[in-house]
């Protein structure tokens, strides 16, 4: 598996994976925003209890599991990159770090506009959204940390070791803040056999989540390509593409 | 190398950082003027009502907590930084980690244990009884020198950046929640003269797991700031 | 198709507001996501590209300088 892996340490290498993986995501990414939308807003049918407001969940509960999910394979990627010393996964954690805020900024504001009508305000302090609020701080710290360096090789590495700190006190601050105070709707997906809610709202909402997974690949690799070509921007490989037009 | 010298670099460590600070006693001062003056401010902001006092008292106290402990960690690091003794120490041959160690003990002495001391003063000035009072002091306690290692990451990650204060209260604060959360909830619970040996004990096991994991992230820090 | 008519699915049942702020704030954190990077790898590229247009012109300089 090394050998196989190894390549893909090298930037260029790196490079051309990206590329041939983003049509992959890109149309998935498109298909099922599309659709998921779509049946979301207009097909799927409205809630018993909360009637046509629950559609937020479509786009709610999508980006909350993204948040959290792109949180954890940034911090996978810090390991790595702090064990075998990969710029690649540098690169990737700084790529990562802005989508996953976004994702949770998403997360905050739609569970702000669904809490309106259900709850009787816009924020509640909630154990679930507090975490997600400082999930959010924690990205941001990641991000401001990572452009407060002038030297870009030790902003990446200074990252790193704050996403694995992050990532180490994540399930703390989770669970203390559930202790807390709990005031949330249980999980809405545990399992799928006795899972909460009907299969009409449960399909546009498993590809709604494929479609935040998408997008979160393709923006993810975008960004990744545009790190890559940053700091290996003196090497003729890259001189080589962008004379191509590329 | 004697076997005992991994003690005498602790001592050497702790002993040069805690005469520094007792030579410049503001230090030491600074951070508990900065305790007493915040828990000044807030009967002043929400009313002097006693009950309602009483009832944000263990909030208030643990909030100036976090924040005068913020006020000593920039300079953890940084005059080491400065002067060059820190690179010193990186090169050195004991392990970083256990220097790191000693330096953020030698904080928490300087800037933890003297609120501690002072906690059961300033509970009185926010009308918490006796018995929320001794579980203020073992909040305290516990909490500090885990608010010192926390902090000592952040303080770490940013050592080498010009203005790098206020960017490690944007770090450090979310990862102090936890504290925060288990603290207040103890000595609330201690007023309302139930058993608070569970958040403690949870305390206890932050603080075990802390003083284990945190000076390893502490040194690779501090080798990222310096190289 | 759950509603009969473009008002009714506008409207959202009452919720309409709600619906279509988080639905539209998410729509353009997404789109601003997508574009920024998209620019900045066009920026980039316009970068690297003046960088070698400049190298060039100091090669010809220094070939007619000798010249």
């Amino acid at each position: 598996m090394w050998k196989w892996l190894h390549p893909y340490a090298k930037a260029e290498r790196a490079y051309q994976l990206c590329n041939t993986l983003m049509p992959y995501f890109a149309v998935i990414t498109v298909v099922c925003l599309t659709v998921g939308w779509v049946w979301g807003l207009a097909y799927a049918p409205a809630d018993y209890q909360q009637k046509d407001s629950y559609r937020i969940i479509f786009i709610h509960v999508p980006s909350a599991i993204l948040s959290m999910g792109a949180y954890s394979s940034m911090a996978i990627a810090a390991i790595i990159a702090l064990v075998w010393q990969i710029r690649n996964a540098e690169l990737a954690v700084i790529s990562i770090a802005p989508v996953g805020a976004a994702m949770t900024a998403i997360a905050l504001i739609t569970g702000a506009a669904w809490g309106k009508p259900m709850w009787g305000a816009w924020w509640v302090w909630d154990a679930r959204l507090t975490s997600e609020l400082i999930l959010l701080f924690l990205y941001l710290g990641v991000l401001s940390l990572y452009h407060a360096f002038e030297d870009k090789k030790s902003a990446g590495r200074a990252a790193c070791i704050l996403a694995v700190v992050g990532v180490i006190n994540l399930p703390i601050i989770h669970f203390s803040v559930e202790w807390w105070n709990t005031l949330h709707q249980g999980a809405t997906i545990t399992k799928f056999d006795t899972s909460a809610i009907d299969s009409s709202m449960l399909w546009p909402l498993l590809i709604n989540i494929i479609a935040f997974a998408g997008f979160v690949g393709v923006v993810t690799l975008i960004r990744l390509k545009n790190e890559i070509l940053q700091c290996e921007r003196h090497r003729p490989w890259v001189r080589e593409l962008v004379g191509r037009g590329e | 190398m004697a076997q005992h010298s991994y003690w005498q670099l602790f001592f050497s460590v702790y002993s040069k950082d805690v005469t520094l600070a007792f030579r410049q006693r503001s230090e030491i001062v600074n951070p508990l003027l900065f305790f007493l003056i915040v828990i000044t401010l807030f009967p002043l902001a929400i009313g002097p009502e006693p009950a309602l006092l009483k009832r944000m008292a263990p909030g208030i106290i643990w909030v100036a907590a976090l924040l005068s402990t913020m006020l000593g960690l920039d300079k953890l690091f940084r005059d080491d930084y400065n002067d060059g003794s820190l690179e010193q120490l990186i090169a050195s041959p004991y392990p970083l980690s256990l220097s790191v160690l000693a330096k953020v003990f030698a904080h928490w002495t300087i800037t933890g244990l003297p609120m501690v001391l002072m906690a059961p003063m300033f509970a009185l000035l926010m009308n918490l009884e006796s018995q929320a009072l001794g579980a203020t002091v073992l909040t305290l306690l516990i909490g500090t020198p885990l608010l010192s290692f926390i902090g000592a990451i952040g303080a770490a990650l940013t050592v080498g950046l010009q203005k790098g204060g206020i960017l490690m209260s944007l770090l450090v604060l979310p990862l102090y929640i936890p504290v925060l959360i288990f603290a207040t909830s103890a000595i609330d619970t201690s007023s309302m003269s139930l058993a608070y040996g569970g958040q403690l004990a949870i305390l206890g096991a932050m603080l075990a797991v802390a003083s284990v994991c945190a000076p390893i992230a502490i040194s690779s820090a501090l080798k990222v700031s310096v190289s | 198709m759950q509603f009969d008519s473009l008002n009714e699915f506008l409207a959202m049942g009452g919720y309409g507001f709600y619906v279509w702020l988080s639905f539209g704030s998410c729509a353009a954190i997404l789109l601003a996501l997508f574009v920024s990077s998209l620019r900045d790898a066009s920026k980039l590229r316009n970068e690297v590209r003046a960088q070698m247009k400049r190298e060039e012109r100091i090669k010809k300089a220094k070939q007619q300088e000798q010249v």
